[in-house]
């Protein structure tokens, strides 16, 4: 069975280019300013679209994310929310693949069977889950995989040759690889080490394989996507939606127009990657 | 929620994959992952090492003072008339509570994996405390992390953790308590995986930190159930303690569990009351979720989210509870009730006026249920309450709570 993941990344192999991964937080600052973003995301340039669930105490992430979560929370956001937005954006989007994610907690509490019911009726085809490990496998990833929806696990530096099959093991979609320890939305990893560190998971697996944790500008995703199958935005974006907001978290600029003009120059960045390491 | 069957035994939890029935398990990153399953490996390795076992009863001896006494509480036993009243003294033990215990026990296991840093996270400041002091005896650097609010309410223990050498890192998100603190910690020890050893206070977190604690902390229990038989030639007919992670009551409840006749009592935080939100008894009113790296009790919204509990005791004020607990609540082996923030208060005072001692306000919980239940108890029944903590480090809360001015 293949999934819009599936089919994106063996489009953009035959174009010989790597993907544009973008996250967004989902209900940040509200749902209709968030729906419209993630619009934007996609017509801008982003080849796959990671939507944020908001949680409470988002322990792996860095002080932008949780402030993100936060506003969308405060907004009123919810799982059911965040899977009508996937929903929403359906009706004129049917290609762009949508991996939700987040944290355990909400969907456990929704239900796990129902949740992935209607994440599948919404559109959704992967799932991102930061505290399930492949150690609790049952809990999540093994359903989600009968339902017919990607489970796509976050490599590490810290997962060594011994673990990386264990982690690869009902990994599909793609393999995220966070290029560094620590929090989202820190400092970027040497080019160097990435490219090692994509090759070795690459040794284990056929799986297309995205980098994120740090990219912020054109020119580092460029560098990134030369040895990846695709380049994690995230920190960088909901930066700017932050930055469109007052002091009280009123709208003072467009979130949109700033998102589609960053997104727009990422894109950029990753269509020269291969350009770039071709001549 | 299905009752799950009653075990042959309550003591052999929890299975390999760190699972208390439903509850426990390794709820985290991939990145913490590789580490989790190292110090399980070091700690299986520690357990069975007599050297270790040595140098831990050694320092358990000479530097924290332990056994911590059985102390019969006259003074109260006949203020209330009714069942006799021991108390667990963990207030008498270096540092002023329990947290010493496993404190002592982790800060060995962080040596013999030549980790080079300590973070740790705080409530009331005990653990803190603790963990400042052993990393000061062992040449640590440590990082302490503590909610503001929390930093504003225990401003003694700050102190005290400053001059032991330790930074402490005020935590602001949330409600700046216990959950944020464990928050920021855990993003610490994600950075800094190579060297970081994350010494966690209570018995929660992922697997093995809740079996770990607890057999750190089980040595109350077992000097406990010995000196019972010592001084009344039987065991109590009740135990008490309070619990907000729940250290201090799994440490002293874990030796009596498989003694059918001993009644076990594990009290929780009930604010203001519980019909709201301010309180942090999330095993009377939270459901079953996953948070910190476990899944356990919580307290949380139809959503998901974490809600921000309340109490009077910052050690207390945490929305989750250690997954034995879970699982003793839902086997029925432990029963958890809870005493608000006056009544705790009340049995602050009363404590301290009959028995000349003056106890932590989360111990000051477990004391308030003994005076509801003592005396309806015979004059020939016993019970033991730990008496997890000293309450100097809470004389300001108290003093504001009382309207005085100091």
């Amino acid at each position: 069975m293949t999934t819009r993941i599936d089919r994106r990344f063996a489009k953009l192999k035959a174009e010989g280019r790597p993907a544009l991964v973008t996250y967004f937080m989902g209900g940040d600052p509200d749902y209709v300013s968030s729906l419209q973003i993630m619009r934007t995301l996609s017509r801008a340039g982003a080849d796959v679209i990671e939507l944020g669930m908001p949680f409470s105490d988002p322990m792996a992430d860095g002080p932008a994310i949780q402030a993100a979560g936060l506003r969308a929370l405060k907004g009123g956001q919810t799982l059911a929310k965040t899977l009508r937005m996937a929903a929403d954006f359906r009706k004129d989007d049917d290609e762009t693949p949508i991996v939700l994610m987040g944290y355990y907690n909400p969907i456990y509490i929704y239900g796990v069977d129902r949740f992935l019911s209607d994440a599948k009726a919404a559109g959704i085809d992967g799932l991102i889950v930061v505290d399930l490990p492949p150690e609790m496998d049952e809990e999540l990833c093994v359903p989600a995989l009968e339902a017919g929806v990607n489970f796509i696990r976050l490599a590490t530096p810290t997962t060594d040759d011994k673990r990386l099959p264990k982690v690869l093991q009902n990994t599909s979609g793609f393999v995220y690889y966070v290029s560094m320890t620590g929090i989202t939305g820190a400092a970027l990893a040497d080019t160097e080490k990435v490219a090692a560190a994509v090759a070795r998971i690459k040794s284990h697996t056929d799986l297309p394989v995205c980098v994120g944790f740090g990219v912020k500008t054109a020119e580092q995703a460029q560098a990134i996507g030369a040895s990846a199958d695709g380049v994690v935005v995230g920190t960088a974006i909901v930066n700017t939606v932050a930055n469109a907001l007052g002091p009280t978290g009123e709208m003072a600029a467009d979130p949109v127009e700033a998102v589609a003009s960053l997104v727009g120059n990422l894109a950029e960045g990753v269509r020269a990657a291969r350009l770039a390491t071709a001549q | 929620m299905n009752q799950p069957l009653t075990p042959n035994s309550f003591r052999t939890g929890p299975d390999e994959q760190g699972m208390f029935g439903m509850f426990g398990g390794r709820f985290v990153a991939e990145t913490l992952m590789p580490l989790i399953l190292d110090l399980q490996q070091h700690w299986e390795d520690a357990k069975r090492d007599p050297a270790f076992k040595a140098e831990l009863e050694g320092l358990s001896t000479n530097f924290a003072g332990r056994p911590s006494k059985l102390y019969f509480a006259e003074g109260l036993t006949k203020h209330l008339g009714g069942a006799k009243i021991y108390f667990k003294r963990e207030d008498l033990n270096h540092t002023g509570s329990h947290k010493i215990n496993n404190c002592l026990g982790q800060i060995l296991l962080a040596k013999r994996m030549g980790k080079k840093r300590i973070i740790a996270e705080t409530g009331a400041g005990q653990h803190g405390v603790a963990s400042a002091t052993v990393s000061a005896r062992f040449g640590f650097p440590c990082v302490v992390y503590m909610g503001s609010t929390d930093v504003e309410r225990q401003a003694p223990n700050v102190f005290r953790m400053k001059l032991l050498g330790a930074e402490v890192r005020p935590v602001s998100s949330g409600h700046g308590t216990l959950k944020d603190a464990m928050n920021e910690a855990l993003r610490d020890w994600v950075t800094n995986v190579e060297d970081t050893y994350y010494l966690i206070g209570t018995a929660a977190g992922p697997h093995p930190y809740p079996e770990m604690v607890r057999d750190f902390q089980s040595v109350i229990g077992l000097e406990a159930r010995e000196q019972i038989l010592e001084q009344e030639g039987r065991l109590p007919d009740l135990v008490v303690a309070a619990v907000g992670g729940g250290s201090n009551a799994i440490g002293i409840f874990h030796p009596f569990l498989d003694d059918r006749s001993v009644r076990i009592v594990g009290v929780e935080a009930g604010g203001r009351g519980l019909q709201g939100i301010e309180h942090c008894a999330s095993m009377n009113a939270g459901r079953p979720g996953v948070l910190h790296g476990n899944r356990t009790y919580l307290l949380q919204n139809e959503d998901g989210q974490i809600l921000d509990g309340h109490s009077i005791s910052a050690g207390l004020d945490y929305p989750g509870v250690g997954p034995e607990h879970s699982w003793l609540r839902d086997t029925g082996r432990v029963d958890y009730v809870p005493i608000l923030d006056n009544e705790a208060l009340e049995a602050f005072q009363v404590t301290t006026c009959v028995e000349g001692i003056i106890p932590a306000l989360e111990s000051a919980h477990a004391i308030a249920q003994v005076m509801k239940v003592a005396p309806t108890m015979g004059k020939d029944e016993i019970i033991i309450c730990n008496l997890s903590g000293r309450g100097d480090k809470d004389v300001h809360t108290v003093a504001k709570m009382l309207g005085v001015e100091i």
